[in-house]
């Protein structure tokens, strides 16, 4: 079964490649290539897919789960500029699939056990728009040319 | 693998009636959804495509360009418009929501290409929601 914990972060960005000119970053991320950044309230959920532990009923106590979200995902980026504040998006874009990805590499390890494993991250950008991630599929690439 | 959904919403007039069925077994099958003169819904469709990040925007969708597409496939044709009247495939086949999403569906499989040529990102999922409660969906390889 998935179980799925949602947490939420503000955070301000901007879409820019620092190897194009101004011109083609407005080109190829619009208004999210504004130099002064901007910001969302960023919802995440976290999903994990397992079976029930025999005596406590639970796949992971979501007490837990929200410990390691807060102190793995929203510590770090919460009231942060991510361009400037939080790596890899010193280097690294932070568009929503970006920070979907770096999401998963910061949990992994954290919730992925004998009992249950990382299945999803969901980023909603805005609740019109949202990320999920699956990690690295088997025939499937997660980088394009 | 990524998987970047879009939400879009458009409001639509339809009346539910099979062609088949006599006056009163329509009014039996649908209820007030049978009402001669239709009813009114804030439809919210969400479209998602799968694909991987493209290492120079960083992106799996361009969104702007997913916009444009289901504005001409969908949004256009059918917001502010009695379903039953205004669009075609509706004439004879009672505008259900499993209907209305197997059209949307097959409208934006079709026409794919045109605004995405290339092998990623694919069309993966849509998902329509006729009220708050009643949410259909259907998965690529379902659409004919």
């Amino acid at each position: 079964m998935l179980i799925t914990r949602r947490v939420e972060f503000s955070a301000s960005h901007m879409c820019r490649q620092p190897l194009l000119s101004d011109q083609e970053n407005a080109r190829l991320y619009g208004e999210a290539a504004n130099p002064h950044g901007h910001g969302h309230n960023y919802v995440v959920e976290v999903s994990l897919e397992g079976s029930p532990d025999p005596v406590t009923g639970m796949v992971l106590d979501l007490k837990e789960l929200k410990d390691i979200l807060n102190r793995e995902v929203v510590a770090p980026y919460d009231h942060r500029f991510l361009n400037y504040e939080v790596p890899p998006f010193d280097w690294v874009v932070p568009t929503t699939e970006n920070i979907a990805r770096d999401i998963w590499e910061r949990l992994d390890a954290h919730v992925s056990g004998p009992r249950h494993r990382l299945r999803a991250v969901r980023v909603y950008e805005t609740p019109d728009l949202y990320v999920d991630y699956f990690g690295e599929q088997p025939g499937e690439p997660t980088c394009s040319a | 693998m990524f998987r970047v959904t879009r939400r879009y919403q458009f409001s639509a007039s339809h009346r539910l009636h099979a062609p088949q069925l006599s006056d009163e077994e329509n009014r039996r099958l649908y209820g007030k959804c049978n009402n001669p003169f239709g009813h009114g819904h804030n439809y919210v469709v969400e479209v998602s495509a799968r694909g991987p990040v493209d290492r120079a925007s960083g992106r799996a969708v361009d969104v702007e360009k997913l916009d444009e597409f289901v504005r001409r496939q969908v949004l256009q044709p059918f917001d502010h418009r009695n379903l039953n009247e205004d669009v075609n495939s509706f004439q004879g086949l009672s505008p259900t929501s499993e209907n209305l999403l197997v059209e949307i569906s097959r409208r934006l499989k079709q026409n794919w290409s045109e605004a995405f040529p290339d092998e990623w990102p694919r069309l993966d999922k849509i998902r329509i929601a006729e009220t708050p409660r009643n949410i259909f969906e259907m998965e690529n390889h379902e659409i004919g």
